[in-house]
């Protein structure tokens, strides 16, 4: 089961994602990645059916591409949170999008923040959240270890806690996680967890 | 389950002399799932007329953005504020406009009208008005709020005195629901000023 976790720390957020793109019981893949890159200096970490995870992100993120185009500074993280939200609930009468996103992002006056929007166009904005079966053991150790104004050290010491639990509780815990960071230098990747390498290419007979 | 209650709200608004006091709970939460604690269910639409919303949160959000869009629009038309009255129609109609395919929220209305007199109101998901002298309440905790407010209610309380008891009744019925509650938000209104309050509940 999918399982996207997310926090605030001292100038930056992480975003937490698994990597694995599975369709009923068949795993296709280990390294898929949720976690979008919207501009230079947001995050997108996406849970949910995979055809609207894929599509809907990417739309996001064309979207902020062009606001930026059109008006020549980009989106603030408040402003793509308002409008993620608004796409999902204009859909939602219509032709539900099923993915639930945590959008993160750093503003140089504001700092990093992190949204919480649920697959029905819920909003909120918060410090700490999770989606997915990983939420109840990710939550769980969030609400115990995390404080405000964390490390990025201290941070990542957290997801690992979170991953753990998650890996050791879950029945069908992914073997594999992608954790992205974004603060004043830029969204980018921080690190892979994986516990199963995904190998491409023939097999050697 | 059924859809108001997957998030869960608890909105109360009672009357007092010449102010009038709403109060919701603050938790944000996905059926069992608490997802947020310091969640904002009462909007201020101007500084005397205050909007709660309670039910579905998607629909509470996207009907907020709706009527300030309308308030705004009649703030430049008719270069006033609107009336608590008016804006409880104007909040009818739209969930009326929806009778087919309706938001799923509950609002509870609160304003200090023409020669500060105050107005409550309540309204159900598709926009049939529920006026009341006293007290009007909303959400998943509402028969508990009916209940505290019934048994602590007394007319033409002052703001201090409203406060309290808002507050208690409040705080003792969301403590029977396991949907809402994590605190409280209180607004006290009087014609010279608006006093916001959080309160601080069993966390559970």
């Amino acid at each position: 089961m999918e399982c996207v976790f997310g926090l605030v720390g001292d100038g930056f957020a992480l975003v937490v994602a698994d990597s694995s793109a599975v369709h009923s019981i068949l795993v296709h893949k280990s390294n898929e990645d949720k976690i979008m890159v919207l501009d230079s200096h947001k995050l997108l970490g996406a849970s949910g059916e995979g055809g609207d995870r894929a599509q809907f992100t990417e739309y996001i993120q064309k979207n902020v591409a062009l606001y930026q185009f059109r008006n020549g500074i980009p989106l603030t993280t408040a402003a793509a949170a308002n409008f993620t939200r608004g796409e999902l609930a204009t859909a939602l009468r219509k032709n539900p999008y099923a993915v639930n996103i945590l959008l993160a992002g750093y503003d140089k006056d504001i700092g990093p923040s992190l949204y919480y929007i649920d697959y029905i166009a819920s909003l909120h904005k918060i410090e700490k959240g999770a989606f997915g079966y990983g939420s109840y053991f990710s939550l769980a150790m969030m609400d115990r270890h995390y404080h405000s104004g964390m490390t990025v050290e201290e941070a990542v010491d957290l997801v690992d806690k979170c991953i753990m639990e998650i890996r050791s509780r879950l029945v069908v815990a992914p073997p594999n996680f992608v954790i992205k960071i974004v603060d004043k230098d830029g969204a980018r990747e921080y690190a892979w967890r994986e516990s199963i390498k995904d190998t491409t290419g023939a097999p050697t007979s | 389950m059924s859809i108001f209650e997957y998030n869960g709200s608890a909105l109360i608004a009672m009357v007092g002399k010449n102010c009038f006091a709403i109060a919701s709970d603050r938790r944000f939460g996905v059926q069992l799932q608490t997802v947020a604690t310091d969640f904002q269910k009462i909007y201020r639409i101007h500084d005397r007329v205050f909007l709660g919303l309670s039910g579905l949160a998607t629909d509470a959000q996207t009907l907020y953005q709706r009527l300030v869009f309308r308030h705004k629009l009649y703030q430049l038309r008719e270069e006033r504020d609107m009336k608590p009255e008016t804006f409880a129609s104007l909040v009818s109609a739209l969930l009326y406009e929806k009778r087919f395919g309706p938001y799923f929220c509950q609002p509870v209305i609160a304003g200090l009208g023409d020669e500060d007199k105050p107005f409550i109101c309540t309204m159900d998901s598709i926009g049939a008005k529920e006026l009341a002298k006293d007290f009007v309440v909303a959400g998943t905790a509402s028969e508990s709020l009916y209940g505290a407010c019934e048994a602590m209610f007394k007319p033409d309380m002052e703001p201090e005195e409203l406060f309290e008891i808002i507050s208690q009744a409040l705080l003792s019925s969301v403590d029977r629901d396991c949907l809402s509650g994590w605190g409280g938000h209180v607004y006290v209104v009087t014609p010279t000023e608006v006093k916001e309050r959080i309160l601080k509940g069993r966390m559970d």
